[in-house]
Protein backbone atom coordinates (compact mmCIF):
# COMPACT_ATOMS: atom_id res chain seq x y z
CA UNK A 1 0.00 0.00 0.00
CA UNK A 2 2.92 2.78 0.41
CA UNK A 3 4.77 1.51 -2.91
CA UNK A 4 1.39 2.25 -4.42
CA UNK A 5 0.59 6.22 -2.16
CA UNK A 6 4.06 6.62 -3.30
CA UNK A 7 3.89 6.45 -7.35
CA UNK A 8 0.55 8.20 -6.56
CA UNK A 9 1.16 10.89 -5.35
CA UNK A 10 4.52 11.75 -6.66
CA UNK A 11 5.32 14.70 -9.21
CA UNK A 12 1.54 15.30 -8.71
CA UNK A 13 0.46 18.50 -8.02
CA UNK A 14 -0.64 18.77 -4.44
CA UNK A 15 -3.11 21.33 -2.97
CA UNK A 16 -2.65 22.29 0.63
CA UNK A 17 -3.08 24.18 3.55
CA UNK A 18 -0.10 26.34 4.24
CA UNK A 19 1.63 25.30 7.89
CA UNK A 20 2.31 28.94 8.34
CA UNK A 21 -0.37 30.61 8.18
CA UNK A 22 -3.90 27.95 8.06
CA UNK A 23 -6.83 30.19 6.25
CA UNK A 24 -4.26 30.22 2.88
CA UNK A 25 -4.29 26.82 0.83
CA UNK A 26 -1.17 26.84 -1.37
CA UNK A 27 -0.75 24.32 -4.39
CA UNK A 28 3.08 23.11 -4.94
CA UNK A 29 4.34 19.95 -6.74
CA UNK A 30 5.53 16.88 -5.07
CA UNK A 31 9.03 16.21 -4.42
CA UNK A 32 9.69 13.55 -2.16
CA UNK A 33 7.22 10.83 -0.35
CA UNK A 34 8.49 9.68 3.52
CA UNK A 35 11.29 7.85 3.12
CA UNK A 36 12.74 10.06 0.54
CA UNK A 37 16.15 11.40 0.53
CA UNK A 38 15.95 15.28 -0.56
CA UNK A 39 18.77 17.55 -1.40
CA UNK A 40 17.13 21.13 -0.67
CA UNK A 41 17.56 24.64 -1.52
CA UNK A 42 18.27 26.93 0.76
CA UNK A 43 16.54 24.98 3.72
CA UNK A 44 18.51 24.87 7.44
CA UNK A 45 19.73 21.19 6.61
CA UNK A 46 21.93 20.41 3.08
CA UNK A 47 20.41 17.09 3.14
CA UNK A 48 16.91 15.70 4.76
CA UNK A 49 15.10 12.64 5.05
CA UNK A 50 11.49 13.20 4.79
CA UNK A 51 9.78 11.92 7.60
CA UNK A 52 6.76 9.53 8.17
CA UNK A 53 3.39 11.50 7.31
CA UNK A 54 4.87 13.63 5.36
CA UNK A 55 5.89 14.96 1.99
CA UNK A 56 8.42 17.82 0.44
CA UNK A 57 6.84 19.93 -2.07
CA UNK A 58 8.37 22.87 -4.31
CA UNK A 59 7.38 25.46 -6.50
CA UNK A 60 8.14 24.87 -10.02
CA UNK A 61 9.36 28.80 -9.93
CA UNK A 62 12.60 27.94 -7.48
CA UNK A 63 13.56 31.05 -5.47
CA UNK A 64 10.47 32.74 -5.75
CA UNK A 65 8.46 30.12 -4.21
CA UNK A 66 7.43 29.67 -0.57
CA UNK A 67 7.53 26.06 -0.36
CA UNK A 68 9.19 23.42 1.66
CA UNK A 69 12.78 25.00 1.47
CA UNK A 70 11.16 27.72 3.80
CA UNK A 71 8.76 25.66 6.14
CA UNK A 72 10.53 21.99 5.97
CA UNK A 73 8.30 18.83 5.43
CA UNK A 74 4.53 19.05 5.32
CA UNK A 75 2.30 16.53 7.31
CA UNK A 76 -0.12 14.51 4.75
CA UNK A 77 -2.71 15.23 7.18
CA UNK A 78 -2.40 19.20 5.46
CA UNK A 79 -3.13 17.52 2.09
CA UNK A 80 -6.55 18.76 0.74
CA UNK A 81 -6.53 17.71 -2.76
CA UNK A 82 -4.43 16.62 -6.15
CA UNK A 83 -4.51 19.26 -8.76
CA UNK A 84 -5.34 17.63 -11.95
CA UNK A 85 -6.67 19.92 -14.60
CA UNK A 86 -6.27 23.67 -15.14
CA UNK A 87 -10.05 24.58 -16.05
CA UNK A 88 -9.55 28.57 -15.65
CA UNK A 89 -8.85 30.03 -18.51
CA UNK A 90 -10.03 28.23 -20.95
CA UNK A 91 -7.48 28.94 -23.63
CA UNK A 92 -5.19 27.36 -20.72
CA UNK A 93 -7.09 24.17 -20.30
CA UNK A 94 -4.76 21.30 -20.24
CA UNK A 95 -4.56 18.39 -18.19
CA UNK A 96 -1.61 18.70 -15.29
CA UNK A 97 0.87 15.97 -15.94
CA UNK A 98 3.35 14.34 -13.43
CA UNK A 99 6.83 14.88 -13.64
CA UNK A 100 9.32 15.57 -11.25
CA UNK A 101 12.23 18.47 -12.82
CA UNK A 102 15.42 15.75 -13.78
CA UNK A 103 17.47 17.98 -11.14
CA UNK A 104 15.01 17.68 -8.32
CA UNK A 105 14.66 13.70 -8.55
CA UNK A 106 15.32 12.25 -4.50
CA UNK A 107 18.39 10.74 -3.94
CA UNK A 108 17.62 7.84 -2.56
CA UNK A 109 13.88 6.03 -3.53
CA UNK A 110 12.37 4.38 -0.95
CA UNK A 111 13.42 0.52 -2.19
CA UNK A 112 16.45 1.91 -2.14
CA UNK A 113 17.66 2.64 -5.99
CA UNK A 114 20.02 5.86 -6.12
CA UNK A 115 19.62 7.92 -8.81
CA UNK A 116 22.46 9.90 -10.99
CA UNK A 117 23.26 13.06 -9.38
CA UNK B 1 -48.33 -2.24 -9.42
CA UNK B 2 -44.74 -2.80 -10.44
CA UNK B 3 -44.12 1.16 -11.60
CA UNK B 4 -45.45 1.89 -7.91
CA UNK B 5 -42.94 -0.38 -6.44
CA UNK B 6 -40.52 1.41 -8.49
CA UNK B 7 -41.65 4.90 -7.53
CA UNK B 8 -41.15 4.34 -4.17
CA UNK B 9 -37.76 3.46 -4.52
CA UNK B 10 -36.53 6.20 -6.54
CA UNK B 11 -38.23 8.63 -3.63
CA UNK B 12 -36.63 6.30 -1.13
CA UNK B 13 -33.02 6.53 -2.43
CA UNK B 14 -33.76 10.32 -3.00
CA UNK B 15 -34.53 10.66 0.89
CA UNK B 16 -31.31 8.52 1.50
CA UNK B 17 -29.79 10.84 -0.90
CA UNK B 18 -30.41 14.27 1.20
CA UNK B 19 -30.32 12.78 4.77
CA UNK B 20 -26.78 11.33 3.51
CA UNK B 21 -25.78 15.10 2.33
CA UNK B 22 -27.24 17.11 5.99
CA UNK B 23 -25.15 14.34 8.01
CA UNK B 24 -21.79 14.53 5.94
CA UNK B 25 -22.42 18.65 6.39
CA UNK B 26 -22.95 18.06 9.69
CA UNK B 27 -20.46 15.53 10.75
CA UNK B 28 -17.91 17.74 8.67
CA UNK B 29 -18.57 21.57 9.63
CA UNK B 30 -20.76 21.44 12.86
CA UNK B 31 -19.87 18.27 14.65
CA UNK B 32 -18.73 14.75 15.50
CA UNK B 33 -18.72 11.81 18.15
CA UNK B 34 -15.63 10.65 19.05
CA UNK B 35 -14.41 6.84 21.47
CA UNK B 36 -11.35 7.77 23.12
CA UNK B 37 -8.89 5.53 23.90
CA UNK B 38 -5.05 5.52 25.65
CA UNK B 39 -4.01 6.89 29.03
CA UNK B 40 -2.32 10.14 27.90
CA UNK B 41 -5.38 12.43 28.82
CA UNK B 42 -6.05 11.13 32.18
CA UNK B 43 -7.96 11.70 34.50
CA UNK B 44 -9.81 14.26 32.18
CA UNK B 45 -10.84 11.63 29.78
CA UNK B 46 -9.88 7.60 30.58
CA UNK B 47 -10.22 4.81 28.21
CA UNK B 48 -13.40 3.69 26.12
CA UNK B 49 -14.57 7.18 26.83
CA UNK B 50 -17.08 8.66 24.50
CA UNK B 51 -16.97 12.86 23.82
CA UNK B 52 -18.46 14.91 21.33
CA UNK B 53 -16.42 17.58 19.69
CA UNK B 54 -17.52 20.64 17.69
CA UNK B 55 -15.81 21.95 14.78
CA UNK B 56 -17.57 25.43 14.52
CA UNK B 57 -14.78 27.05 16.64
CA UNK B 58 -12.27 25.16 14.84
CA UNK B 59 -13.59 26.85 11.24
CA UNK B 60 -13.86 29.99 12.69
CA UNK B 61 -10.26 29.67 14.38
CA UNK B 62 -11.52 30.19 18.19
CA UNK B 63 -9.44 27.39 19.63
CA UNK B 64 -8.17 28.80 22.77
CA UNK B 65 -5.24 27.98 25.62
CA UNK B 66 -6.83 25.27 27.59
CA UNK B 67 -8.82 23.34 25.10
CA UNK B 68 -8.54 20.14 24.64
CA UNK B 69 -8.76 19.33 20.52
CA UNK B 70 -8.95 16.41 18.51
CA UNK B 71 -5.95 16.65 15.64
CA UNK B 72 -4.89 14.66 13.15
CA UNK B 73 -1.70 12.84 13.83
CA UNK B 74 1.48 14.34 13.04
CA UNK B 75 2.73 11.04 11.35
CA UNK B 76 0.00 9.25 10.34
CA UNK B 77 -3.38 11.20 8.79
CA UNK B 78 -5.05 8.35 9.54
CA UNK B 79 -4.88 8.55 13.14
CA UNK B 80 -6.17 11.20 15.34
CA UNK B 81 -4.74 12.18 18.47
CA UNK B 82 -7.13 13.61 22.02
CA UNK B 83 -4.91 16.88 23.48
CA UNK B 84 -5.29 19.99 25.39
CA UNK B 85 -3.84 23.10 23.86
CA UNK B 86 -1.08 24.38 25.86
CA UNK B 87 0.09 27.13 23.77
CA UNK B 88 -0.73 29.33 20.61
CA UNK B 89 1.25 30.72 18.18
CA UNK B 90 3.97 33.40 19.24
CA UNK B 91 3.46 31.84 23.02
CA UNK B 92 6.43 30.46 25.30
CA UNK B 93 6.49 27.24 26.36
CA UNK B 94 8.44 25.46 29.19
CA UNK B 95 10.24 22.90 27.55
CA UNK B 96 11.98 21.79 30.36
CA UNK B 97 11.35 18.84 33.47
CA UNK B 98 9.65 20.36 36.79
CA UNK B 99 13.00 18.68 38.27
CA UNK B 100 15.62 20.37 35.94
CA UNK B 101 17.87 22.89 37.37
CA UNK B 102 18.31 25.25 34.57
CA UNK B 103 14.88 25.99 32.53
CA UNK B 104 14.30 26.36 28.80
CA UNK B 105 11.91 27.49 26.70
CA UNK B 106 10.66 28.09 23.01
CA UNK B 107 8.32 30.16 21.36
CA UNK B 108 5.45 28.61 19.42
CA UNK B 109 5.57 29.49 15.40
CA UNK B 110 3.34 30.64 13.60
CA UNK B 111 0.17 28.53 12.19
CA UNK B 112 1.24 25.74 15.19
CA UNK B 113 -0.07 25.25 17.97
CA UNK B 114 1.70 23.37 21.24
CA UNK B 115 -0.41 20.42 22.53
CA UNK B 116 0.20 18.37 25.44
CA UNK B 117 -1.44 15.27 27.29
CA UNK B 118 -3.27 15.73 31.12
CA UNK B 119 -1.39 12.85 31.72
CA UNK B 120 2.32 14.22 31.26
CA UNK B 121 4.13 10.86 32.52
CA UNK B 122 2.42 8.84 29.96
CA UNK B 123 1.57 10.65 26.64
CA UNK B 124 3.45 11.36 23.41
CA UNK B 125 2.77 14.67 23.04
CA UNK B 126 4.22 18.22 21.42
CA UNK B 127 6.99 18.09 24.11
CA UNK B 128 8.58 15.16 21.84
CA UNK B 129 7.43 15.67 18.47
CA UNK B 130 7.01 19.50 18.55
CA UNK B 131 4.25 21.96 17.92
CA UNK B 132 1.66 20.81 14.91
CA UNK B 133 0.24 23.05 12.27
CA UNK B 134 -3.22 24.44 13.48
CA UNK B 135 -4.72 23.29 10.54
CA UNK B 136 -4.66 19.69 11.60
CA UNK B 137 -6.63 20.51 14.55
CA UNK B 138 -10.50 18.44 13.67
CA UNK B 139 -12.17 19.87 16.47
CA UNK B 140 -12.49 21.02 20.02
CA UNK B 141 -14.14 18.60 22.53
CA UNK B 142 -16.81 20.02 24.89
CA UNK B 143 -18.87 17.44 26.04
CA UNK B 144 -18.29 13.98 27.77
CA UNK B 145 -21.24 11.65 26.71
CA UNK B 146 -19.94 8.25 28.19
CA UNK B 147 -19.53 7.04 30.53
CA UNK B 148 -22.82 8.86 32.16
CA UNK B 149 -22.12 9.35 35.87
CA UNK B 150 -19.53 11.61 34.01
CA UNK B 151 -21.82 12.95 31.67
CA UNK B 152 -20.94 16.84 30.58
CA UNK B 153 -18.41 19.36 30.58
CA UNK B 154 -14.56 18.99 30.83
CA UNK B 155 -12.28 19.75 34.06
CA UNK B 156 -9.29 22.33 33.97
CA UNK B 157 -5.90 21.29 33.07
CA UNK B 158 -4.92 19.15 36.46
CA UNK B 159 -0.90 20.71 35.73
CA UNK B 160 -1.07 23.87 37.33
CA UNK B 161 1.97 26.03 35.54
CA UNK B 162 1.91 24.60 31.93
CA UNK B 163 0.06 27.20 30.59
CA UNK B 164 2.02 30.36 30.77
Amino acid sequence: MQMLQKHHLISRLSFCRSPKNPQQKIIKRVIGVEGDFIRTMGYKNRYIRVPDGHLWIEGDHHGHSFDSNTFGPVSLGLVHGRASHIIWPPNRWQRIAPSVPADRRPLLNWDGETEED
Amino acid sequence: MFRGFAVKALCFVGYTVQYGCIAHCAFEYIGEFVSCSGPSMEPTITNHDVVFSEKISRHLYQIQKGDIVIAKSHFDPKMNICKRVIGLEGDKICTSGPSDIFKTHTFVPRGHVWLEGDNLRNSTDSRSYGPIPYALIRGRVCLKLWPPQCFGGLPDSPNDGRIL
